[in-house]
Formats: C-alpha cells, structure tokens, sequence
C-alpha cells in the first residue's frame, strides 16, 4: 500500500515536471524516490523537530521533518488573539519593554541550547530583531518563558548565537546608534563622531535557564550582521560579521558597499571575563525591561533593569580584533571542530576559510594590518586558510555535516553548494527555487550534526504553490543529504518569513520531560478557582472578580447579574481537567480583547469593560465534549449606578430581579 | 485540541465495542518513532476483560477496605471538591455523570479506583461504563489522580454511602 501511494505522488510530481515552465525546469529536480523519503505515515511521527523563525510575524514556529507538517507555532514577540497571549492579563507584562507594550516584533534567528557542543532540548531562543530583544521559550511546555530587553542597541539581528554550554547567548546591534546614557538627539551626519556598536552577552543560568545581561561590549559603530561562537578549541571565542565599516548613514546600499573587505570580528570573550574579574568594567545606566513567565503562578512580570555593565575595547586591549573579509560579510559559520570559521561576503564570488590557529598565531605575532578605531586588523593572509573559489555568487550562510563538509547557500545564484572544508573544493550544487537565505542541518552549527536532512529557507517562492494573489505563502525545502549526493525531497510553505532555523532529534525533545497539564493541587494563582464550591463572584469598588472554572462542560458559574457599565470585569477562569489536550476556551461578546484558552489546570485571566447595558452571552471557544455546544453562559450589564445585586449561580437562575 | 471526543465517543459507542482498535498496523517507516504509546492497561484482548475488576493496578490482593477511616475520607472529600464534584453530586441525581450515591454498592472498591485512575480503556470495553456514556454523552476524564487521591476517594464514597 505504501509503495503504490509513493508511487503515484512520484508520478504526479514528474507529471507536474513535464507540464510546467519554470526557470532551470524545477520539476525535473525531483527525483522518483522524494515522495517516500519526506512521506511519515499516518499515526507515526517525525525524526526531527524543526524551530523555524517566523520573521515578520513575531512568532516561532515548529515543524516535523522530513513532512514538512507544522507542528505549533508559538507565540513570542507579538500578540497572538488565538491564544491569548498579550491579551489575558497574565501575559501582557511579557510584551513590556522600555517603550511600554509593544506587541510586535520581527524573529529572525532561533538558537538550542547545547551542553557539550550538543543540543540538549532545554530552552531554544530568539532574537527580537525591531525592539531589540532577547527570547528564551521553554521546550517542556513550548512557551515563551522569558523575554529580556537589550539596551544600547537597536535592530538586534546578529543574535540569538550560544556557546557550546550555552554559558551565552549573544546580541549584537544592527544599527549603531549613540548609546542610551548619552543624548541621542544630535545630527544624523555625526555618525563617525556619536554612533557606536553594542555587543550584549546575555548569560543563562544552567538549571532554569534564566537569562541575564551579564555584559556589554563598546565598538565602534558599524553594523553587526551575524555571529557564532567558537567551540572545541576554539571555546571562549566568538566571531561577528560586520559590513558598513565605511560608516554610512544614508543609501547603504550603495555606501555601505565601498570597501573591498569589511570584518569578521573576533571576541575573546573570556578575556573579557577576566577584566570584569579585575574591575574593569563600567556600570552605566540604563532601561531596558526583563520579563519573566512563572509556571506556578501561571503569570509573568517584567521589571525595569536600572543599569549595564560596559566594557569599552577602545580602552580594554585584547578582546577584539578584527579580520578583513571580502564584500559586506553575512555568515560567518565555526565548523563543528572549531577551526575553521567560514566569512560569507553577501557580494561575493569566493568564500574565505580563516583559521583559528592562524589567527592565534597572528596575534601572537602582531601580524596587523594597522588598526580600526583603535582596534587591531588582523594581516587577511594571516588568518586565511584558503579561499573556495567559484563556488556560485552571494554565498551567505554555512551548516556542517561533521563529516568534513560545508553546505553554503547562494541568494544571487539560488542553490545549496557542497563543500569540502579541508580541500577547499566544491563537492555537489544543488537548485533552490528561489533565492535561499538560509540553510539548516539538524545539529549544523554544533560540535556533533545529524546530518540526514538540510532545509533551505527561500526567500522568494514565486511559482512554487497554487497562487493567493499578491502575497504567497513562505518557501522552505528539504534535501536528503544522507548520500554524497543532495537530493530535493519535498517542499513546504511556512509562516512568514523563515530566516533561520535550527532542528533536534525528535527523541531529545520529546523525552525531555514535556509538561502534559498543570496540576490543579500546584497552581499559585491569585485567582484560583480550586473546585466549583469556590467559584464565586467578588466586588471591590468598580472592579468584579469572577472565580470561574471550567470542565467538560460547563463553567461556574455560568449566570451572573449586577455588572454595571463602568465596571472593569475580570474572568479568572480555571480548567478543572486534569488529562492531557484537554484546554477549554472562553470568549465573551463585544470584548474588546481576544478569547483565552485555559490548558488543564491553568488559570488565565480576561478582561472585560461592558460599554452598554444588556444581556452578553459567554461560551467555550475550544471543542471539548459532545456537550461542547452547551458550555455557555450569560452575564446581565445594567446601566451604571443600578441596584441589580450582584449574584452569581450555576444550575439554577439567579433570583429575578428588576 | 486535536482530538476531538466526539466523534470518537459516537464510533466508541457504537463500535468499538465489538472491534478493537490499535495495534497490529504496518509500519510505514521504520525510522519514524510510533505516535501508538503503549496502552496503560494489562488486559489485552475484550475477552480478557473482568468486568468485576474492571482494567489497572488494583485488584482484591491490593485494595482491601474496613472500618471506615475518617481522616482518609476527609482527604478524599478534598481532592473530590476539586477534581470531581463539577460533574458528579453526591445524591443519586445525573450531573454531568452520575450521582454517587451508591456507588460503592454497585461495584467493587477496586474497579471504582480502576476506573478513576485508568478512565480510557475501560471506557471501551467496560460495558457498565459504556452504558453511562450513552446517557451522559461525556466521557469521564482522566483527572491524573495518583494512587493515594483514589484510595481517599474511594473512602469518601464509602463513607457517603453510609460506611462506618
């Protein structure tokens, strides 16, 4: 049965193939066997989970691999109605910054944590790319548990990148911009003079994850692009790309092209330690807020942080240098023995190899070519392994397979190109339909990769899906990368827009402990409702507390009378079930906020300001049981200043009052 | 939600109880991992079902009850205010699920704690269970009781049906 479902999905594809016109005949790169390799059976699982960045929507989102199905996505930086987060009252501290609440934000790059240079299926990060911020959700529960503020920086993109313990998570500023404590009011064209580069290395407490800002680096204003750690001997390192050394403020495209080279920039950041050890670094105040999700509470805060420690490397020798690497750098990728740390020049036609001894070395010798603001240039020759040449145009970014090889996507000539790292020579090319930004190997940028699958996230998706007018679905495609040949098994549309990705083993995040409900005898929130005989309806001036639960299905209590207009009411409903994947929803009519979906044993609160008088009915929004239909209720509003008592019953009608 | 208990419970109601389900599929893939998790229950096959025990940990050789014990049936009274009474009254009369009283003379100490404690499976093959699923329409959730919370229960139920 399976082999003649194969069979005929491989026969529709290259029947497609024959009948269709694309550029370089894309059907045709789909071989007989793809249908199989990407097909998981009903009923059976997938080998990896794939954490894609959900770019412009915020949000993360999860799929399977090799079907391509999406799993969840998870709410992270901006609201998301459907689940109620940044709408209940216990998730809008979560979206508080130092600009208040903003519920938007732009996801670029997801990052595992590792221990030992694996992944370790704790916590994955995000970078908050707009408002500059920092992500960690929590993979037993696949929620946002954490969101900290970066400040000093704005456009925070060479981020959410980790140390091979994830000891950091770093964050490296987009745009230099005068930093926080100084007046950013001055003219645009003092850039050279006023505008300065802010790396953060954000720490990760080992047990619960908790992220702090433990330090800040000062450079010189230029763009940070990308960033990885250094890992194996290598470990203590990290290197950061850069472009606009000519520090330009206005056309960068075209300004910000002028230099040959621009730099990888390397980060000692050990050494780093060791000044803050001694004294050396320098609190400076700042705002930026830190908010936290608390499991028993089943609520977050955020707290305003007051100030930053600051390590200025104008002044503190030895933790950076910079090295000269060809046409506006993007990727900057450490292969998995921390050697070799691979520049992606966006505009270039080679890629530059730079050896960590090498570099080592050069210091050692001040091997300089001069310095840049103060800041040593490595000789290019120095650091360089070797160049791969002609490899295809617009190399942008590097994953590892641990057997040797690099796979490199190219924007401007849309493929994947296989590399031997050793060798320097190109290995296999490969297609993408359309210009591929960037690349994925489950384990790709770790000291230990799984390498059976690599996903190229597409950045133009073109003629690849039935159309829906102007705007399309996102693009993603899976390669089978297991033989020395890479092969396109499968494509499939994602939330917009995937910029990278990182994927587990399914067994490393599905053992990993996966929270199934909340245990109601656990839960410390404020509001609980613990049994129906506590439901209740409480006054306390203008403000209605209502202790409601729910369970299959029925709330209570479900009639409520003496709401006035004016009043600010709150429903703090808890679901009383206690089995798995068994949420009840809640939405009252005219709410001006969006509905709150309970997990078992979870309390959420929503808020509701009536505007009129009259008879608003409240029903579960989340199927639930044969009686589904029937978890309803109504709420009685009468005109401010009204003597309707305040009552609340289920089961039996509130006594009739006029 | 994924599963949605409707359409099952109808086709549970109607059906299941004279086929099976689960177990014996092809495997499609032998590198994907199974979404099948091993069913909690021992009894493998509707004809290895006792109806008296029902199906889960405990038998006569592990529950045994006597004198009524206050202090547990308080604690059972408790945990049942939380988890339980939404759905189920203490008197005769059908809430969500049926009244409890009585209920610990209609079935043996041990399939009550089987059927608290291990709701699913029995829920397909126990047929006193099947009965009240056509007339609730619901089916008993599993309230992740632990052992201890069952045996509480049980007392509190005993002492509702007049135990001393």
């Amino acid at each position: 049965m399976k082999l003649i479902q194969s069979t005929t999905i491989a026969a529709v594809l290259a029947a497609t193939a024959l009948f269709s016109c694309k550029p370089k005949n894309s059907g045709s790169a789909v071989s007989g066997d793809a249908a199989a390799k990407a097909y998981v059976a009903p009923g059976k699982y997938d080998e990896y989970y794939n954490f894609v960045s959900g770019g412009f929507s915020g949000q993360m989102s999860v799929y399977g691999l090799p079907s391509g199905r999406l799993l969840r996505v998870i709410p992270v930086f901006s609201v998301d109605p459907e689940k109620g987060w940044g709408y209940s009252e216990e998730t809008k501290p979560m979206l508080n910054t130092s600009n208040g609440f903003v519920p938007w934000d732009d996801l670029h790059h997801t990052e595992m944590s590792q221990t030992n240079g694996e992944i370790d299926g704790k916590w994955v990060f995000a970078n908050g790319n707009n408002t500059p911020r920092l992500a960690r959700i929590d993979l037993k529960t696949f929620k946002t548990a954490e969101i900290i503020e970066l400040p000093n920086s704005a456009g925070n993109h060479s981020s959410p990148f980790g140390t091979e313990n994830s000891e950091y998570i770093v964050a490296g500023t987009r745009f230099s911009v005068p930093s926080d404590d100084e007046n950013g009011d001055v003219p645009i064209n003092s850039y050279k003079k006023n505008f300065k580069g802010h790396i953060s290395f954000v720490s990760v407490a080992k047990e619960t994850g908790e992220m702090k800002l433990a330090f800040q680096l000062k450079t010189p204003g230029v763009n940070f692009d990308l960033a990885r750690a250094g890992k194996g001997k290598s470990h203590g390192w990290f290197f950061f790309s850069c472009y606009n050394t000519e520090q330009a403020s206005t056309l960068l495209e075209v300004n910000a092209s002028q230099k040959d080279k621009d730099f990888i920039m390397a980060v000692n950041w050990k050494k780093a330690e060791e000044y803050i050890k001694a004294g050396k670094g320098k609190k400076v105040k700042a705002k930026y807020a830190h908010n936290k999700w608390n499991e028993s509470t089943h609520s977050a805060t955020s707290k305003m942080e007051e100030e930053v420690l600051v390590l200025d490397v104008k002044e503190l020798k030895d933790i950076v240098y910079f090295i000269p690497c060809p046409k506006s750098p993007h990727g900057c990728d450490v292969d998995p023995t921390g050697e070799y740390i691979v520049g992606s020049g966006k505009l270039a036609a080679l890629i530059p190899v730079f050896s960590f001894d090498k570099i080592q070395k050069a210091i050692a010798d001040k091997s300089y070519d001069g310095d840049y603001e103060g800041i040593p240039v490595i000789k290019y020759d120095a650091a360089l392994y070797g160049e791969v040449k002609k490899p295809g145009l617009g190399p942008l970014h590097t994953e590892f397979d641990g057997k040797g090889n690099a796979y490199t996507s190219f924007f401007v000539s849309s493929e994947v190109v296989k590399w031997n790292i050793k060798d320097l020579t190109v290995v296999d090319r490969v297609p993408t339909y359309y210009s591929v930004g960037h690349l994925s190997i489950p384990g790709g940028n770790t000291k230990k990769p799984s390498p059976k699958y690599l996903v190229a996230y597409n950045k133009i998706t073109k003629d690849r899906y039935l159309p829906t007018g102007p705007e399309l679905a996102q693009s993603a495609q899976i390669y089978d990368i297991s033989g020395d040949k890479m092969q396109l098994i499968l494509d499939f549309p994602t939330i917009g827009e995937p910029h990278y990705a990182q994927s587990a083993p399914a067994d490393v995040i599905r053992n990993n402990g996966q929270l199934k409900i909340y245990k109601i005898g656990e839960n410390k929130h404020p509001y609980v409702t613990t049994g129906e005989a506590n439901a209740k309806v409480v006054r306390e001036g203008n403000k209605v507390h209502v202790y409601m639960s729910s369970i299959r299905s029925h709330f209570a209590p479900d009639n409520i009378e003496g709401v006035r207009v004016g009043d600010e009411v709150y429903f703090h409903v808890t679901n009383l079930e206690q089995d798995w994947d068994v949420p009840h929803g809640f939405a009252i009519k005219g709410a001006d906020n969006a509905e709150l979906l309970i997990m078992p044993g979870e309390t959420t609160t929503l808020k509701w300001i009536p505007k009129k008088a009259g008879m608003y009915p409240m029903y579960c929004t989340d199927f639930c049981s044969a009686l589904h239909q029937e978890m309803q209720g109504y709420v009685r509003v009468s005109p401010a200043g009204s003597n309707v008592p305040l009552s609340f019953s289920l089961g039996k009608p509130v006594p009739e009052t006029k | 939600m994924n599963i949605k208990p409707i359409a099952f419970l109808l086709i549970a109601a109607t059906t299941l109880a004279v086929i099976a389900c689960g177990g014996g599929g092809q495997k499609a893939d032998s590198s994907a991992s199974s979404a099948q998790e091993a069913p909690a229950a021992t009894a493998s096959s509707p004809s290895d079902y006792d109806p008296k025990r029902g199906e889960g940990k405990f038998d006569a050789s592990n529950v045994t009850v006597g004198p009524l014990d206050q202090a547990m049936a308080a604690k059972g009274e408790s945990i049942a205010a939380t988890k339980c009474n939404s759905c189920h009254k203490m008197t005769e009369e059908r809430l969500v699920g049926p009244g409890w009283k009585g209920v610990t003379t209609r079935n043996t100490p041990y399939w009550i704690m089987n059927f608290i404690t291990n709701p699913d499976p029995m829920i397909e093959k126990d047929p006193k269970v099947q009965a009240q699923l056509e007339l609730c329409l619901v089916r008993m959730p599993n309230q992740s009781l632990t052992d201890n919370d069952a045996r509480e229960i049980l007392e509190f139920m005993r002492k509702n049906d007049g135990a001393k």
